[in-house]
């Protein structure tokens, strides 16, 4: 019994770790794509300032509630605008950085397969 | 006279590069929280700083023409140097409420600010661990904010308030 007992104090412990550590790293995530607004250069995560701390508090508690990331993210773009997460979301201002890679990519693709087509096509000539 | 596919190519890749930079250029760059003119403050709730019995949410603020909500602290000194303009507005127009707002202040200090210098505030709540102030797009103090009887957002000040801002506030409320 008091093997019983001790295996599962030990497996609770061990439970326990892994979900808080996996709700660290979450969090992590969350602040290392928020910018410190006050700092040079530094997310909230890298930032020992006042204002990342305030952050990092409230994104903790709204991480608590049961908020997803998305929502997180959008309630302060509520507050402080687009430019406190570093990946911005697809608006009209923005939709070329999206969009222009995948069109570079594929015209690249037609363009090598113009050229691939041309030197067969002389070849057989 | 015979122009190659590639040529046109990296002609356009060159003025479209071009163009992308003079835009870049173009763009401000600094900071600041002018994208919350115009947004609703909603789901707050400020307990008052000495008594926590007392508290005031959105539907209090809605009762006044206008609301001027105020982020100080007894540490910071732009506050100090605001603070003869808040006072003014208080006495000058009784149409505008101002909510004084205590950011990551020890009480005591807080009240002996507000002994020394007068207090100018028709409620002053308190926020000791700054979380308030985020629901207020906050990111330094001293920051007002100029709310309507919508608690829409009508102006912002980043800083602390001097004769010009006091000047357009008094203007906008009139």
């Amino acid at each position: 019994m008091k093997i019983k007992i001790f295996l599962f104090i030990i497996y609770t412990l061990i439970a326990t770790s892994v979900y808080s550590s996996e709700n660290q790293n979450k969090l992590l995530e969350v602040y290392k794509n928020l910018r410190c607004l006050v700092c040079q250069g530094q997310s909230i995560a890298d930032s020992n300032s006042d204002f990342a701390a305030t952050i990092k508090l409230v994104v903790q508690d709204q991480f608590n509630e049961g908020k997803t990331e998305d929502e997180i993210y959008k309630f302060l773009t509520s507050k402080y605008g687009e430019w406190i997460i570093y990946q911005p979301t697809f608006n009209k201002n923005n939709f070329l950085l999206w969009v222009l890679p995948y069109a570079v990519l594929i015209f690249g693709g037609f363009i090598i397969f113009l050229i691939i087509q041309k030197t067969k096509h002389n070849k057989v000539n | 006279m015979k122009i190659s596919i590639s040529k046109i190519i990296i002609f356009s890749f060159v003025i479209f590069s071009l163009f992308i930079f003079w835009k870049g250029l173009k763009l401000d760059n600094n900071y600041d929280t002018k994208s919350l003119i115009g947004k609703r403050i909603s789901n707050f709730q400020l307990i008052e700083i000495d008594n926590d019995s007392l508290y005031i949410s959105e539907e209090d603020l809605k009762k006044n023409r206008h609301t001027l909500i105020n982020f100080f602290a007894s540490w910071c000194a732009p506050c100090r140097a605001e603070h003869k303009y808040l006072l003014n507005l208080s006495n000058k127009n009784k149409e505008i409420q101002i909510i004084g707002i205590n950011f990551k202040d020890k009480k005591n200090n807080a009240m002996k600010f507000l002994e020394e210098l007068g207090n100018p505030y028709n409620f002053v709540g308190k926020d000791p661990e700054g979380k308030i102030s985020i629901l207020f797009g906050i990111y330094g103090i001293p920051e007002s904010i100029l709310v309507d009887s919508n608690l829409t957002v009508i102006k912002k000040i980043v800083g602390p308030i001097d004769q010009i801002q006091f000047d357009q506030i008094l203007q906008m409320v009139q």
